[in-house]
């Protein structure tokens, strides 16, 4: 009896296997991906955990960079889309698991995360990369010297000025904790933007800002780091998050990335970014000189440098780009054509019953006033990430304006002419299909018009969510700071929607009895 | 023969247009339902080709209740007329005249050969007009289209509501000379919704006149000019009743 379960145990297991790691088109090629959030750090974090399990496996590392955030992330982890991405342990503990305790080890939190993600999460943290972008106080390097302050609990001998970010003067962990821990003078106190107040320090209108040790505006002012000596700020070490299931399933990736672990410190984190940010370089490039530097990954050229000139840019990426907007067109297409099925019977069911009609449409513009963002962002527990929660929202959104023009267009016909027809002896159906919808037509067309512009805008949000599109280098470009790399998505986008307008507004002219035409 | 018995019609919301009222027209015959606004004639129409229901009585037409009959069947045999025409501004001239063939379903040949007959029954050249849009049309041709539509599939009762309403007094003066000659050749039963005394006794073979949802007066038209009646007399000099 037992011997039999095992058996079958054996055989469902290999099933599964099978199943998991075959992959449909892929063949026998092992695939996973690799997640990031939009911003530098998570992006170039992701490139050295692809690039390493590149060098030393033969699996295919799909990147899956600029997802929303970490609640998208996290979404796109335990739903399988992706299997990995770099998370921070205070991130873990304070906007996943909720924990509130204050001065938290560094390995404690780290435990707390790995405990509570296995149980809850079904999801593994791997060993930190070895640095901790946490809270930093700041100074001018030659101010620091004159007074002679290495650490936070030196300022107390000296009167100061604090300009520090708005969040950081209000967080429990920011300025207000930081008083109770340290004795401060503060001559002088203000919450500003974070980028002013970096500016403020270097031309010395303030003595003392906050940042994030990894910041790469550090290096870029060469500012001094004050250190943390009674341990107040929460640590937010950096580490890969994965699905517990890769150790079995690629073990060989799994080994691999265990090459990183403690191998990137505050300092080459820093100076990555500042690669990224400053020198305007690929975060892949970068990535591959920081892994050639370690002899992780043999010296191999990854990207050439960027190309910050637009029009050379476009042209570089035309292919990319034609790719980019057929996936653009799909999806913007797919989800006006789903409205138009679904908006289309339903405007003219609801045009018959005005109390109805005008509950529908009342839901239905709710939806419109739903921050584009945040209606995708809904759409990730029901949908997961990819394709299908955008449809499912670009969808939501094309539809008022194709149900309401449907209901006006209707609804601007003379009552005499359906007294006509009912009167020569057409059913209703006739009705609707000789005198109606003829008649509403060009009203209609128009509202496809407008829903087929929107659509074709908000698409490009739907790479906040994996999903593609010529969102992916709008996305890529604002979390690098790569502004040629944002118009490579965004001219080709307004470019679509007007082209798009044009056709649609020749197909409302031709849709247009001639009867009704000036 | 078309017979209204005891008919009367209460709107949803407890307004009452018609009350008892029975009517009868001969074949080949016209009947002018005359009268001010609200006073039921065109409800009266409405009920004979049932774009209502009346709420008590017997409507028949050639002895047979329309009750009985498929309300869709009833109207492809019952020719309809409107103020200003009322012709489907997306289809030509033409297409609005073959709209009951074709929803008979006739073969194109013959509709396109009906068309013909009917453009030159109601006076307009079939070669300059047929393919033009309502708008392209005076109203004068539009109302001539509307009464092509109507007769197309040369149904027995036609139905008429105000059709010259919103004509100017030539054009008017021209199509009513035009109706009585249609009238002697085709000798359809008829039914004439008008407000327009002069109309009435010039066009119907009887007249009857609606006040408040009822029958006031009934008659001939040289019977009603000689009657003593103060409500037709107040008519006949124009003012309101």
């Amino acid at each position: 009896m037992s011997c039999r379960l095992t058996r079958v145990a054996r055989a469902t297991a290999i099933a599964v296997y099978l199943l998991v790691t075959s992959d449909g088109a892929a063949g026998q090629t092992t695939k996973i991906a690799v997640g990031a959030k939009p911003f530098t750090e998570s992006a170039v974090l992701a490139e050295v955990m692809a690039q390493t399990i590149e060098a030393y496996t033969d699996i295919v590392v799909e990147r899956r960079l600029n997802l929303a955030g970490t609640h998208v992330c996290l979404a796109a982890l335990r739903g399988g889309e992706i299997d990995l991405y770099a998370e921070y342990t205070g991130t873990g503990l304070r906007d996943i698991l909720g924990d509130k305790s204050e001065r938290i080890s560094p390995g404690l939190a780290f435990a707390t995360v790995a405990k509570e993600f296995a149980r809850r999460f079904d999801l593994e943290w791997l060993a930190p990369f070895g640095f901790d972008n946490t809270y930093v106080l700041l100074m001018r390097p030659q101010h620091a010297a004159e007074l002679a302050v290495t650490k936070v609990s030196d300022l107390s001998e000296h009167p100061l000025r604090f300009g520090v970010s708005h969040e950081f003067l209000s967080r429990p962990d920011g300025l207000p904790g930081l008083r109770k821990v340290y004795t401060f003078q503060e001559s002088h106190t203000v919450g500003m933007a974070h980028d002013l107040a970096y500016q403020g320090l270097v031309e010395g209108s303030i003595d003392v800002t906050d940042g994030y040790s990894t910041d790469a505006k550090i290096l870029r002012y060469g500012l001094a780091t004050l250190a943390d000596d009674r341990h107040f700020f929460p640590p937010y070490e950096a580490a890969p998050l994965a699905r517990r299931d890769l150790a079995e399933r690629v073990p060989e990736a799994y080994e691999a990335l265990r090459l990183l672990a403690g191998r990137i410190d505050a300092a080459a984190m820093r100076d990555m970014n500042f690669q990224v940010e400053q020198k305007r370089r690929a975060p892949a490039a970068v990535a591959a000189d920081f892994l050639g530097s370690l002899g992780i990954v043999a010296d191999r050229k990854v990207h050439s440098e960027r190309e910050t000139g637009v029009f050379r840019l476009l042209y570089q990426r035309r292919w990319k780009t034609l790719d980019l907007a057929s996936r653009h067109l799909m999806l913007a297409g797919g989800a006006v054509l789903a409205a138009c099925l679904i908006g289309i019977p339903l405007g003219i069911a609801v045009s018959r019953r005005p109390a109805l009609a005008k509950i529908v449409l009342g839901f239905a513009s709710v939806l419109q006033t739903i921050p584009s963002i945040a209606l995708l962002a809904f759409m990730l527990p029901l949908f997961g990430i990819g394709v299908a929660p955008a449809l499912v929202a670009l969808f939501l959104y094309g539809l008022l304006p194709i149900m309401r023009n449907t209901v006006t267009g209707l609804h601007s016909i003379e009552d005499r002419l359906l007294d006509v027809g009912r009167g020569l002896g057409m059913t209703d159906s006739q009705i609707l299909q000789q005198v109606e919808l003829p008649l509403a037509a060009p009203v209609l067309m128009a509202g496809v018009r407008t829903a087929t512009v929107i659509t074709v805008g908000t698409a490009t949000l739907a790479a906040f969510i994996g999903a593609g599109g010529l969102g992916d280098p709008i996305v890529t470009g604002l979390a690098t700071t790569d502004y040629a790399l944002v118009l490579c998505g965004a001219l080709p986008a307004a470019a679509l929607a007007i082209a798009l307008d044009w056709i649609l507004g020749q197909v409302e002219r031709w849709v247009t009895p001639s009867g009704l035409r000036e | 023969m078309i017979a209204l018995e005891s008919v009367s019609k209460t709107y949803p919301g407890g307004h009452q247009a018609l009350s008892d009222v029975s009517l009868e027209i001969n074949d080949g015959e016209t009947l002018a339902l005359l009268g001010t606004s609200g006073c039921g004639k065109t409800t009266t129409l409405r009920l004979i080709n049932r774009l209502i229901e009346a709420s008590a009585g017997r409507i028949s037409i050639g002895g047979r209740d329309i009750e009985t009959l498929d309300p869709i069947e009833l109207r492809r045999n019952i020719g309809y007329v409107v103020q200003e025409a009322g012709l489907f501004p997306h289809m030509t001239a033409r297409l609005n005249v073959e709209t009951v063939p074709r929803l008979l379903g006739w073969s194109p040949q013959r509709r396109s050969e009906r068309s013909r007959e009917l453009f030159a029954l109601v006076g307009l050249d079939f070669t300059t007009l047929a393919d033009r849009y309502p708008n392209q049309l005076s109203g004068g041709q539009r109302q001539r289209v509307g009464l092509a539509r109507a007769l197309a599939a040369d149904p027995p009762v036609v139905l008429m509501d105000e059709p010259y309403g919103a004509l100017d007094p030539i054009t008017r003066r021209q199509l009513q000379t035009h109706f009585l000659d249609l009238k002697a050749r085709l000798k359809k039963t008829m039914v004439l919704v008008t407000h327009d005394v002069e109309e009435a006794l010039r066009l119907a073979d009887t007249v009857a006149i609606l006040v408040d949802g009822h029958v006031a007066e009934i008659g001939t038209p040289k019977g009603l000019r000689a009657t003593e009646s103060s409500l037709v007399n107040t008519f006949l000099r124009g003012g309101d009743a």
